[in-house]
């Protein structure tokens, strides 16, 4: 119950009420894709194009979007603080009263621009993408369905508004995933999503529970005045604190796939290209890293909860690239390396970088998304082909994809001037400047990796010999231009954003946009605001990050082709055969998926086997138990109800008699 | 003891005897009917000659009788229409074909 709930009136002071105008574009922001979701799952399967309404509504969505974004980044207009505005009360029950309320501030505004502007390009991309599959307009659907639910959690002004859009971003993830479901492996994968999901989702769960218990309020605004305030004046400890945060901290391991509940992603990579490179690289994995982001203000106030959030983040890093390095899946690849690049956000979220984290998140969404996309128009031109052994030698073939990827490639490696070597030479360089130098050690050793196996990939895909099935070998197509034109602002993107976002240095335009809200947290944190020398460490990590990429982007040229430069797949095999342990391991992901085997499907299934036969045996058993003892009992007894007059006649004879005898008796002795 | 209270209980008795040995022997609906009859009339009188012979009620016993008189008529009245609605369904005077109810 609500101890201290009187506390509230100052806590709101820095956020503004909505005006009308805003208050209007945010609902239409929710309510169009909504609308197209409902249209074109009603109307869809009537429809020669089903995309027509699904698309249209996105673009207008971007629209709505960049306006408020611009309104809010650029403008300034809402004074750099939050707006936030009730739409209705969403749940009125006595002390439990959660408004149905959209909160918008900086980091909001970014969000809803990576997210809409990603969604748009991905929606565009669909129309080619999906042209020939018979149920495309439920893929539509579903997708609008996802715009939703993802707009609804960034806008979010409550945790349990935001829990049920992060509930809602599951199922279209779940949906999409299965999209296929007539295939026996995208029908498990969506279900391994769903059931790892929930895994985090009950600690995100029992984490609101336990702030509504102890403040009383699931807003953002009180919560992260009043929460800092109980510790403060010490209404709670600092271990619930710690406890509240790790709580939240687990539904963003589980929807951000953050060792250990990372196994579902790569089998996401089941649903159509488009959704991997949307929900699976650009968006709905970024939700656990705006919940710790939108939650600073309390996890700056639980360092150990940072450290443990630091320490999984690089782990999940370093982790995912080792698998990324061996996989032969084009899409597996790339599932790995998003992985690992969201583990360079929370690490970067629990070293106290949170701009550089949202930094990377913006560079990451857009250039993980280009390559998603590529690899998409890669498998559509090699007649739907995933196994990179069956590549190669593409790139004449499929130019505007290849350059594109090209692009995508030397950005995610942190080439300058691309946007990925900005926003990782940030996180890289917050996490040393810091005093996590041990981050910056794995993350440098992460950046190598990542340089190596994505331009494995290229060489494999694009340059070296062609080991693409002869039959398959003529039909070899550049894609359509719905699907080119998407990769083409996405790679120009991936050029500009950097040099946007990161420039200057030291004084960037996203730490200006950011720091309004991050301000308070840092304070919290006691974050010292490091200053920034291009001709001193800054310079020299930068360089060092920058040589390390590319001996690893080398590396991989020597080995797997660029261009001209042959690929030598001798020496791969080789290389192979000396540590034939190490590159199994790899392969197999480390085994995870076997480990989760025994440990949940085989243990587990002993365990829950066990529970069934108490359950059915004694449980079920003392039920049936009574039951039938009952049952027995009245068939018994039934044979004395007769139905003939007479018995009962004697019955009450009897009866009158005892009694008579039993008065003379009690009253003559 | 031509005139004492004994043997107006003795018949009393007797006829109460006779009717629920009559109530649970005869297996006819009307007879059973007249059986409870004679029961409340046994019972009557023995109600009577208490009054009579207890001084302080001053013969006021009778009143009880009279209205045991009034009860039995109503329930006579409401019996026989039972017995007579059973019978037009059943065809039969008998109760222990009246057995429907068991189940």
């Amino acid at each position: 119950m609500p101890t201290f709930f009187s506390a509230a009136p100052e806590a709101t002071a820095t956020v503004a009420q909505a005006g009308s105008t805003e208050q209007l574009l945010m609902l239409l922001l929710l309510v169009l894709p909504m609308a197209g979701f409902l249209l074109t799952a009603v109307l869809g399967r009537r429809m020669a194009t089903p995309w027509i309404i699904a698309v249209p509504t996105i673009v207008l969505v971007w629209a709505i979007a960049s306006y408020l974004a611009f309104q809010a980044l650029v403008q300034g207009a809402f004074g750099n603080e939050a707006i936030t505005f009730t739409a209705y009360k969403w749940i009125p029950a006595g002390h439990f009263e959660i408004p149905f309320n959209l909160f918008l501030d900086n980091l909001t505004a970014v969000m809803l621009l990576v997210v809409t502007t990603i969604g748009m390009l991905v929606h565009i991309y669909s129309i080619g993408y999906m042209a020939h599959d018979a149920s495309r307009w439920r893929f539509f659907a579903y997708l609008n369905l996802f715009m939703f639910s993802m707009l609804l959690l960034v806008l979010a002004g409550n945790y349990l508004l935001m829990f049920a859009a992060w509930e809602l971003v599951g199922l279209s993830s779940y949906l999409l995933i299965g999209f296929w479901f007539y295939k026996r492996s995208a029908a498990l994968a969506s279900k391994k999503a769903f059931l790892v999901n929930r895994v985090g989702d009950v600690g995100f769960a029992l984490g609101i529970m336990a702030i509504w218990t102890t403040v009383g309020t699931l807003n953002f605004e009180q919560v992260f005045t009043l929460l800092p305030e109980a510790l403060r004046v010490g209404d709670i400890q600092q271990w619930m604190m710690v406890g509240i945060c790790l709580l939240l901290f687990c539904g963003a391991m589980g929807k951000s796939a953050q060792f250990p509940l990372h196994v579902w992603l790569p089998d996401a990579m089941e649903g159509p290209t488009p959704v991997s490179a949307l929900i699976h690289a650009a968006t709905m994995v970024n939700a656990g890293v705006y919940l710790v982001a939108r939650s600073s203000p309390l996890f700056s106030h639980a360092p150990e909860a940072l450290i443990l959030v630091a320490a999984v983040g690089i782990f999940t890093a370093i982790f995912a690239a080792s698998i990324a390095l061996t996989q032969k899946d084009i899409k597996r690849v790339l599932a790995y390396s998003t992985l690992s690049q969201l583990g360079y956000m929370f690490a970067a979220l629990g070293v106290g970088a949170w701009t550089a984290a949202i930094f990377h998140l913006m560079t990451h969404g857009i250039f993980k998304g280009l390559l998603f996309l590529g690899s998409g128009s890669v498998i559509h031109g090699v007649h739907e082909e995933q196994d990179m052994d069956k590549m190669g030698n593409l790139h004449k073939k499929m130019p505007i994809t290849h350059w594109t990827m090209l692009i995508g490639a030397l950005a995610i490696s942190g080439i300058p001037p691309l946007a990925g070597f900005f926003s990782k030479d940030e996180v890289l360089g917050e996490a040393f400047k810091l005093g996590f130098q041990w981050v910056w050690l794995i993350g440098l050793v992460v950046a190598a990796m990542t340089a190596f196996y994505m331009f494995r990939l290229m060489g494999k895909t694009f340059y070296g010999e062609s080991h693409v099935d002869p039959a398959v070998e003529p039909k070899i197509h550049e894609s359509p231009r719905s699907m080119t034109v998407p990769l083409i602002l996405l790679a120009g993107l991936s050029i500009v954003a950097g040099m946007i976002l990161g420039l200057p240095f030291g004084d960037s335009t996203i730490s200006r946009w950011l720091e309004p809200v991050f301000h308070p947290a840092m304070e919290a944190a006691g974050v010292q605001e490091t200053t920034y020398s291009l001709f001193g460490v800054d310079g020299v990590l930068i360089l060092l990050s920058v040589a390390v990429a590319t001996i690893g982007m080398i590396l991989a040229w020597r080995l797997f082709g660029f261009f001209r430069e042959k690929s030598h797949l001798d020496k791969v095999r080789e290389l192979t055969a000396k540590a034939p342990r190490l590159y199994l391991g790899s392969f197999r992901k480390w085994y995870f998926d076997e480990l989760n085997d025994l440990l949940f499907v085989r243990f587990g299934g002993v365990v829950a086997n066990g529970a069934a036969w108490f359950d059915v045996h004694i449980i079920d058993g003392a039920v049936n138990g009574v039951a039938s003892v009952t049952q027995k009992a009245g068939d018994e007894i039934r044979q004395t109800q007769t139905g003939r007059v007479q018995n009962y006649a004697l019955g009450i004879a009897a009866g009158l008699i005892a009694i008579a005898v039993s008065i003379i008796f009690l009253t003559t002795r | 003891m031509s005139h004492s209270l004994d043997a107006y209980l003795v018949l009393a008795s007797l006829m109460f005897a006779i009717g629920s040995f009559g109530f649970l022997a005869r297996r006819n609906a009307i007879a059973m009917l007249m059986c409870v009859e004679i029961m409340l009339n046994g019972v009557n009188l023995a109600i009577v000659a208490f009054g009579m012979f207890t001084p302080a009620l001053q013969g006021a016993g009778q009143v009880i009788a009279l209205f045991v008189m009034a009860v039995a008529a109503g329930e006579a009245t409401v019996g026989l229409a039972i017995v007579i609605a059973i019978y037009r369904n059943r065809r039969t005077p008998l109760v222990d074909e009246y057995a429907s109810m068991r189940e």
